[in-house]
């Protein structure tokens, strides 16, 4: 019998024990799919909600409750004083108007709603009580393709995918090989380390070829997501981060002796990135001083990168940094992680 | 059968007497762990090409350190080892590509077939032997496609052993091939080491089963607390250090002191084991009505009497006042 390359049979050993994996398939393929169904259509566009408003009884109260009902973007109620503090505390109004002179406006400043609708509401007072704005404005709205969430959300699941299939797909599964005593059985063979290590990381990029266009062809059958840039520089930025993750993953499995240990370790190490990378909303929403971690964090790197080219259709020339950085970490994590790896 | 030395092997051996120097060559080694454990003392050994030579000791002699070393696995301490002819600091690939081992305990993964394991092992290997031919050499043909959480203990065992021959090795080594088996799987997993050894395999096994050593070994080691403390064929050391027959005895009210015990005639040895006394005898038939004899002179009452053939168990009891398993 002749016998096949070992790196051969190791990739093959890896993509046959993935997918007799049934929860390893469905966190890889399915739960991506299922989150961008939730978030997509929780946050679809639609008319913006009207702003609750609420009028404490008093002097004209009702005559308020006319003139702001005349606005669409304002749901009026008329409510005794405490069922509106009330009301304002529990979010259920925006803002309470208490009749009478001066009018006061009830809110709480540090909420976006509120501020926007002590906009509206003394927008339409001061108009109905005959203020004239001097200077003539007209509106043009823009609502397309590539500025929803749902445009936001897609590049930054098949960044969060790519990490997590590499830290749990490559490092869980390395630590359960070591408990097993198989990875120690293994040396005991002329096999290559190089090519156990390497046969994870083909594994990851064989699957990668899978989850990408299912994910890609996912967003634009039912949201329409549109790609603007290219494939090949989806696949290139994809690839290198792909690279990264998995020797982030081995790095992480070159020492841990049990599950327990790699499973607090890949939480500690992808849970910053899962929140501050910019999956879920973007990187910028976090204070100035946190941007220069933030910015280097690998997740980071990636999802900026895959925006760029899916909604913005950059090219790989503009994103060379990012590139950079992302083949720097999976060549040091390798290298390191070969350095100090526990073959028993 | 194994191919000849030398005769497909991927490069020339580096040290020209490596096809006639001995399977396995051991000097003063030494292992002392980080924390001080020292699980291995001054051992030595030599063990011939062919040969089953077992490793025989309690738990926590030294057996797994030892058999871990000559794998390559660990570094010890101090002390010389060569196997096949050659040395771990050098020539570690090629020696790994003669070596077959089975690690005490190694789990596969649980969704592997077991024809998929053994093609993967096989792969590693320059030369080796038909996946097919190895299954049924283990009996696990049928098992073929059978992945490995469904399989039994004796046959996940046996797929170990299998992965171990299918580079059609020269030297076997065992860490304790049938503990925790049912004695079906442990015959079964002894015809399997046989045939391995009637094929003029070196095999090194340990094991603290005395039954085992004594079907299977040629010659055997024990070993307590990281040193060897008797070395020979089975049949030398159960009769150089026991004798032929042994005879166990407890009394109520009262005690025989040892030198009466030893004037009886056919007695050679006399150990005190917890809870008995035990008389090393050379011819039965003499020896167990002197000492009924004895017993009635004294007035004293019989309370438990058997006998046995001496067995390597009783070696081990005669060199540490113990037992193996204790």
């Amino acid at each position: 019998m002749t016998s096949r390359s070992p790196l051969w049979e190791l990739t093959l050993t890896r993509v046959r024990l993935f997918l007799r994996e049934p929860s390893a398939v469905f966190w890889t393929f399915g739960f991506p799919i299922l989150l961008s169904v939730a978030l997509g259509v929780a946050f679809r566009n639609r008319p913006p909600d009207p702003v609750d408003v609420a009028v404490c009884h008093g002097e004209g109260d009702s005559a308020l409750v006319q003139r702001l009902s005349a606005s669409t973007d304002m749901h009026v109620q008329l409510l005794e004083d405490g069922a509106a503090a009330s009301a304002l505390r529990t979010g259920k109004v925006a803002i309470v108007v208490v009749p009478g002179s001066p009018r006061t406006y009830r809110f709480d400043p540090t909420r976006p709603e509120s501020r926007l609708a002590r906009g509206l509401v003394d927008d339409v007072l001061q108009r109905a009580a005959g203020r004239l704005d001097p200077v003539v404005v007209t509106e043009a709205h823009v609502t397309e393709p590539g500025s929803r969430y749902i445009d936001f959300l897609i590049p930054g699941l098949i960044g969060l995918n790519i990490m997590q299939s590499g830290l749990w797909g490559i490092g869980y599964v390395i630590v359960e090989t070591r408990t097993r005593k198989l990875l120690k059985r293994l040396v005991a063979t002329p096999m290559n380390r190089a090519h156990f290590l390497l046969s994870f990381v083909f594994m990851r990029l064989l699957f990668l070829l899978v989850e990408l266009p299912v994910l890609l062809a996912f967003g634009a059958l039912f949201f329409d997501v549109q790609i603007r840039g290219s494939l090949g520089a989806i696949a290139v930025v994809s690839t290198l981060g792909a690279f990264a993750f998995s020797g982030i993953g081995l790095l992480v499995a070159s020492r841990a002796q049990n599950t327990q240990t790699i499973g607090g370790l890949i939480n500690l190490v992808s849970m910053p990135m899962f929140i501050g990378s910019g999956v879920f909303f973007s990187a910028t929403h976090f204070p100035d001083v946190a941007q220069p971690f933030i910015r280097v964090l690998p997740l980071t790197v990636l999802n900026d990168g895959l925006r760029a080219v899916i909604n913005e259709g950059a090219g790989l020339v503009q994103l060379w940094p990012g590139l950079a950085l992302l083949g720097g970490i999976a060549a040091a994590s390798f290298v390191v992680a070969l350095r100090v790896f526990r073959w028993s | 059968m194994a191919a000849p030395w030398g005769a497909s092997a991927p490069e020339p051996p580096l040290i020209p007497d490596a096809s006639t120097s001995p399977a396995l060559r051991v000097q003063d080694l030494v292992k002392v762990y980080e924390g001080g454990v020292r699980a291995v003392d001054g051992l030595s050994l030599e063990v011939s090409r062919g040969e089953c030579f077992g490793l025989l000791g309690p738990n926590g002699a030294g057996k797994t350190t030892t058999i871990e070393i000559l794998e390559g696995l660990l570094e010890p301490t101090a002390g010389h080892v060569e196997v096949l002819g050659r040395s771990w600091r050098h020539d570690a690939r090629a020696m790994r590509e003669r070596l077959g081992i089975t690690l005490q305990e190694t789990r596969l993964p649980d969704r592997q077939t077991v024809a998929e394991a053994l093609a993967l092992f096989r792969s590693f290997y320059g030369r080796g032997r038909d996946i097919d031919e190895v299954l049924s050499w283990v009996s696990l043909g049928e098992k073929r496609d059978a992945r490995y959480h469904a399989l039994s203990g004796g046959q996940k065992q046996r797929l170990a052993v299998a992965c171990a021959l299918v580079s059609d090795p020269e030297l076997i080594c065992l860490d304790e091939p049938t503990t925790g088996l049912d004695p079906q799987s442990r015959r079964q997993l002894w015809e399997v080491v046989e045939r391995a050894r009637s094929e003029g395999r070196t095999i090194l096994l340990t094991t603290h089963y005395m039954d085992e050593a004594q079907r299977l070994c040629d010659r055997v080691a024990v070993i307590d607390h990281g040193k060897v403390i008797a070395l020979g064929t089975p049949r030398e050391l159960i009769r150089e250090l026991v004798g032929e027959e042994v005879v166990e005895f407890s009394v109520n009210g009262g005690d025989i002191d040892d030198a009466s015990l030893r004037a009886l005639d056919g007695v050679s040895a006399v150990r005190r084991v917890v809870g008995h006394t035990a008389l090393t005898v050379s011819r039965i038939h003499v020896a167990v009505p002197a000492l009924l004899a004895l017993v009635e002179a004294r007035g004293l009452a019989l309370d438990h009497l058997s006998t046995h053939s001496a067995t390597l168990e009783d070696v081990f009891i005669t060199l540490t006042g113990r037992h193996l398993r204790d």
